[in-house]
């Protein structure tokens, strides 16, 4: 199954960004016959060491071997050429164009000067019944599953060039059987030879189908191991960077829920495709943390209480009376208030004043006619700018020019104004300063204090334990378990994470 | 054939449908409506429109749309009457010599669309503004053309069944479809077309020749609406300003009514052919009538067209909804036109 | 020092600045262009002819400013001129003596009605059923014209019952009576945005659509509404139109007005990707399209031949507002410079 020479050899890869290194002198290599997952949280330099092997980006130092040759591809293109395909997430094919053609899109078959449809569509097939599948091949793309799609892509790429086969999280939208059925191709494609190199955050799937795992974190290697000999508590580990031993004690005297008055209950909740239906309960005063690894479906769960996403099922409940939510704008008049953690798409109006921003959402609860007055507006704006000390030379500056964490500040300034009794924090220390998530975690134990209720949503376990009093465990999108008292701490989280084996 | 008979191509048997619909109506309704010559003159009488089509067909599949097309026919049945009938130039010359102009102007608008990303419609419209004032800068008013081999052509009938004849225009009309269909069947550029209109991105990916395919389908355009000038000419033995002023929305109507959709990526040369047949009846409808004002030409296209654009709309919302088990990262029904 | 920074940034500026360089081209050139005359108690001249000619223009404009700052686009705005112009036409009738077969106010409520419903049609297409906002007003812009010449019968209908002629033909305190109307309609809409959140949110919707729907906005609404207002304020365009000729013509009234509309828009500040939105710069914007025609005029150049200019000034202005286009001029110029 393995050789003894990798085919795919990357040594000491650094790529730097403006402002951010990417990968700092990482090892990779690859075996012909074996699936090799790539496996790390966000900013660990997953996707930029793919970009480097496909031609997408250049390193500034190290160097690539294939078989042994030095290669340096300088687009997706030219490294197909050489033999290395990709296929990503977005399944890049036309989905107006029929399945044979997509396999053959630029490379059509001709025949006196004109598109050899039949030819196309018998070499379709073949193709395809390699990968088991078999189907009309004449119908269009978009008609199939993404399941099918997914392999229509495989057998694209493959026909072109097969010595490596690079699947950028291949199973994100597919449903147990269609993973069944794309790790059966997978199998049978490494059994003949193929070095597939396989990336993916569901840590169940990688146990499934890899042979090796390589965990970057960072930017840097942290190891190469055979899947076998890897439990999964030491991956998760590895992947955040902890050593077992040292876990930090859940906070001493943490708030308990002072007198369990509901403010939220989510009973059953689910959209079908997205999450499965969750509970949740949510007292005042409480902070309730939402762990799991990336793509555990937390701002799934966000997005569904808040009424971005429609729920096909279940119910919210405001203290204790049944709400509907089907829009951001009955969950804002239920109370409710929500940062998302794209603050760039879904947040901030960059070319809108601080000011504008902070009161948008007060507005909007108060409706069109109800102006707030320029003067009034300014007050708010200023005290929120005060008390949560947002650095701006004045509240009429673009909110586009503020950094990062002011910008998250003002997120939060924005919802504070509504004085919500339920706020939704989706990430809200990411990509900011030290000082700056240390304020707006104190800043969240003031708001549960005074008796907010929030939810708060980290990839970091260590935040998540500091600021929660109970946390909801989510793992491949489903809710498995919630932590309470004594259970509040990281390494509880990452057990439940790996399961019970 | 298989390739036909797809849901996607639903819309172009319901534009069928509705021909033979409206055929049979006015054959029932009206002697005289059931003939050959009636049912050949909707090639006649629509030859031009017929010839922009194809091109338009072409444009709209690629995800873009020429708002020039119409005003490219007029400035070249102007330049064409001011040629022969003024400069006194020979037809061998002056056809190529406006054709060669139509997809210049076609491939210029094309590179600015492509190359620094502005959008059709506006790059468009203002060839549009740009073709029509050249018009009148050429000519302010009507030039006959009497040049002899022009009047020829314009009364010729060219017999093909019994007494019922074809126009040389119409044959034109008929070559230039047979040679789009053909090409966007049989040839990389035509498939190329399509891909770029289903996702210029994939299509950029996968190694396709987007750019050259892009500039180039302007300019076949372009040349579509010069050679439609030409075939104007031909009609009305005249050049003039205000020819073809509206032209490039009955040819986008009629691409769309031939269930081509305006999103891209999808559309069919025979479709766009039944969206023209369906125009022209409708006309025909009219005149036969005798009485009903022949404005309810457009407001029945008007009311097909957005008929079409609200199915394919909802055809569009249904997929999506089906497709919610896709990617996680994109929210459901995102963006303000859907609040 | 400061003052002249913060208005040489803003996006008025420029507009004001091409506006100007206009005006003083013509001043040498064109023989008396700034005199401005009193005959019969009302002003006459060149500078006249350009607010009164361009008051159309103007209001589509401040329809079209609400409408792009959404994101969207209206290009149906010149049908609609259209059909308001056949419809208070029709109400009014032809009557040689002037007799209205409607009162003239019932008759230009009439037509106002009209064009508001057909601004809520292309209203409820973009904003409920989802449709893209050009392909939304197109079928306006193609079935609207027919619309017209239905209310007129395809005739050119000729009005002379004279109290409507005050509209577009009226002078009050010696100046036009319409640059009246587009005073009234700039105020109250400047009001009616700046004053209430209904400004601050078109902006947000056209700033960032997904933050405005999470910040609780009704970006539906928002959308409806601002192109109901685009077919109001074309439906007064009509009225004018209709007035200043007392004929309707449902062929050719409002003939290109949408682009007019779109470029004084863009020249006046508020960029094509929606977001914020300058209503005054569109109406200047409108003035330099006039003075534009004007000056194209005053060389002999038949006015026909305008469109040409017209299409050169969108493509040179499309062109510098494109990221792309600007970083090609840029590289080009480091590289003139490295050689150098």
């Amino acid at each position: 199954m393995t050789e003894e020479q990798p085919i795919l050899v990357m040594k000491g890869i650094t790529k730097v960004f403006p402002g951010v290194k990417a990968l700092s002198g990482v090892d990779f290599r690859l075996f012909k016959g074996e699936v090799h997952a790539i496996m790390g949280q966000n900013g660990a330099g997953k996707s930029t060491l793919v970009k480097v092997l496909t031609g997408v980006h250049r390193q500034e130092s190290g160097e690539v071997r294939l078989e042994g040759r030095p290669i340096h591809p300088d687009s997706p293109l030219a490294a197909q050429k050489l033999g290395i395909s990709s296929v990503y997430q977005e399944i890049n094919l036309c989905p107006n164009l029929s399945v044979a053609e997509n396999i053959f899109a630029g490379r059509q078959p001709i025949r006196g000067g004109i598109i050899d449809w039949n030819r196309m569509a018998r070499r379709s097939e073949e193709l395809l019944k390699r990968l088991n599948v078999s189907i009309d091949v004449t119908r269009e793309l978009s008609s199939y599953s993404i399941a099918i799609q997914q392999l229509v892509a495989i057998a694209r790429v493959l026909d072109i060039s097969s010595r490596i086969l690079i699947l950028d999280e291949p199973t994100s939208s597919l449903d147990d059987a269609e993973v069944d059925q794309l790790f059966k191709v997978m199998r049978s494609l490494r059994d003949e030879g193929l070095a597939i190199l396989f990336i993916t955050h569901f840590l169940d799937q990688t146990y499934r189908i890899a042979d090796r795992i390589t965990v970057l974190k960072n930017g840097e290697l942290v190891g190469e191991f055979r899947t076998e000999a890897l439990p999964k508590i030491d991956l998760i580990a590895r992947m955040l960077g902890k050593e077992l031993s040292e876990f930090s004690r859940k906070r001493a005297g943490t708030q308990a829920a002072r007198d369990e008055k509901s403010v939220l209950s989510v009973k059953s909740l689910g959209l079908r495709g997205s999450i499965a239906p969750f509970d949740l309960a949510l007292n005042e005063g409480e902070v309730l943390g939402l762990a799991g690894l990336l793509g555990s479906g937390r701002t799934e769960m966000a997005r569904l209480i808040f009424g971005i996403d429609g729920a096909t099922q279940g119910e919210i409940r405001i203290r204790d009376r049944k709400v509907a939510i089907r829009s951001p704008q009955n969950a804002m008049m239920a109370g409710m208030g929500f940062c998302s953690e794209d603050r760039k798409n879904e947040g901030v109006f960059a070319e809108l004043s601080v000011r504008e921003n902070i009161i948008l959402a007060l507005q909007a609860k108060k409706g069109v006619l109800k102006n707030i007055s320029p003067r009034r507006q300014l007050e708010i704006a200023e005290e929120l700018i005060k008390s949560l000390a947002i650095v701006t030379p004045t509240a009429n500056n673009k909110a586009g020019q503020l950094s990062g964490g002011n910008q998250q500040k003002m997120m939060l300034a924005r919802w504070l104004a509504t004085q919500p009794a339920i706020l939704i924090l989706d990430e809200p220390t990411r990509g900011i300063d030290v000082g700056a998530k240390l304020e707006i975690m104190e800043l969240i134990l003031s708001l549960s204090r005074r008796g907010m209720g929030i939810v708060f949503i980290s990839s970091d376990f260590e935040e998540v334990v500091r600021c929660s009093g109970r946390i909801a465990v989510l793992r491949d999108k489903v809710k498995v378990a919630e932590l309470n008292g004594d259970d509040v701490n990281e390494t509880a989280i990452m057990r439940t994470i790996a399961g019970g084996n | 054939m298989k390739r036909m008979a797809g849901f996607r191509n639903l819309p172009m048997f319901v534009t069928l449908g509705l021909f033979i619909v409206m055929f049979g109506t006015g054959s029932i309704a009206f002697p005289g409506f059931f003939s050959v010559q009636n049912f050949l003159n909707l090639f006649i009488d629509n030859s031009f429109l017929l010839i922009l089509a194809v091109g338009m067909t072409f444009v709209i599949i690629s995800g873009g749309i020429d708002l020039s097309v119409g005003s490219v026919l007029a400035l070249s049945g102007m330049v064409t009457a001011k040629l022969l009938e003024q400069v006194h130039m020979s037809p061998l010359l002056v056809i190529p010599i406006v054709l060669a102009m139509g997809t210049a102007l076609g491939l210029f608008m094309g590179y600015l669309i492509q190359t620094f990303e502005l959008p059709p419609f506006i790059v468009t419209l203002a060839g549009l503004y740009l073709a029509r004032g050249l018009c009148y800068i050429v000519n302010l008013f009507t030039i006959a053309v009497t040049n002899p081999y022009f009047v020829a052509a314009a009364h010729a009938q060219v017999f093909i069944i019994g007494t019922s004849f074809l126009s040389p225009g119409a044959i034109v009309a008929i070559v230039v479809v047979l040679v789009g269909f053909f090409v966007s069947r049989y040839t990389k550029f035509g498939r190329t077309v399509f891909a770029i209109g289903g996702s210029e991105q994939s299509a950029i990916l996968m190694g396709l020749p987007v750019a050259r395919t892009k500039i180039a389908i302007y300019g076949l355009s372009g040349f579509c609406a010069a050679l439609a000038g030409l075939v104007f000419t031909l009609y009305t033995l005249s050049g003039y300003g205000l020819n073809g002023s509206g032209m490039e929305l009955d040819t986008i109507a009629t691409v769309v009514i031939g269930g081509t959709l305006l999103t891209g990526g999808v559309g069919n040369i025979f479709g766009t052919v039944l969206g023209v047949f369906v125009y022209g009846t409708i006309q025909t409808l009219i005149v036969f009538q005798g009485t009903l004002n022949s404005w309810w030409t457009r407001i029945a296209i008007g009311f097909l067209v957005f008929v079409f654009c609200l199915l394919q709309r909802l055809f569009e919302s249904r997929k999506a909804r089906a497709a919610v088990r896709g990617p996680l990262t994109q929210p459901a029904g995102a963006g303000a036109s859907q609040g | 020092m400061s003052w002249w920074k913060s208005l040489s940034r803003s996006n008025i500026f420029w507009a004001l600045v091409a506006l100007a360089a206009l005006l003083v081209f013509n001043l040498f050139f064109t023989p008396n262009f700034m005199r401005v005359t009193i005959r019969e108690g009302h002003l006459y001249g060149n500078l006249i002819d350009i607010l009164k000619n361009g008051a159309p223009i103007m209001l589509l404009a401040i329809g079209m400013t609400l409408v792009i700052a959404t994101k969207g686009i209206d290009i149906s705005v010149g049908s609609v001129v259209a059909i308001s112009a056949g419809a208070v036409a029709v109400l009014i009738g032809g009557d040689l003596a002037g007799n209205p077969k409607y009162p003239i106010l019932v008759a230009m409520a009439g037509a106002l009605l009209v064009s508001v419903l057909a601004g809520m049609w292309n209203g409820m297409l973009v904003s409920r059923i989802g449709m893209q906002p050009i392909i939304a007003t197109l079928v306006l812009f193609v079935a609207g014209r027919g619309v017209a010449m239905l209310f007129t019968n395809s005739l050119q209908l000729w009005l002379y019952a004279k109290p409507f002629a005050i509209l577009g033909q009226g002078y009050v305190l010696g100046f036009p009576f319409d640059i009246y109307i587009v005073g009234f309609i700039l105020l109250v809409t400047y009001l009616f945005t700046r004053r209430t959140a209904v400004g601050m949110f078109i902006e947000a919707v056209g700033i960032n659509p997904t933050a405005a729907r999470f910040s609780g906005i009704n970006a539906r609404n928002i959308i409806f509404w601002v192109y109901t207002f685009s077919g109001l304020c074309a439906g007064i365009a009509g009225l004018i139109v209709c007035s200043t000729v007392m004929n309707a013509d449902g062929n050719n009234a409002g003939r290109l007005f949408e682009l007019d509309a779109i470029l004084a828009v863009v020249l006046g500040g508020t960029s094509m990707n929606g977001g914020k939105f300058y209503l005054l710069g569109s109406i200047i914007g409108a003035l330099i399209i006039q003075t534009l025609t004007v000056t194209i005029y005053a060389f002999g150049v038949p006015a026909d031949a305008a469109p040409v200019v017209k299409a050169l000034v969108v493509w040179a202005f499309s062109l510098m507002q494109s990221p792309r286009f600007r970083l090609t001029i840029a590289q080009a110029f480091n590289r003139g410079r490295v050689a150098a």
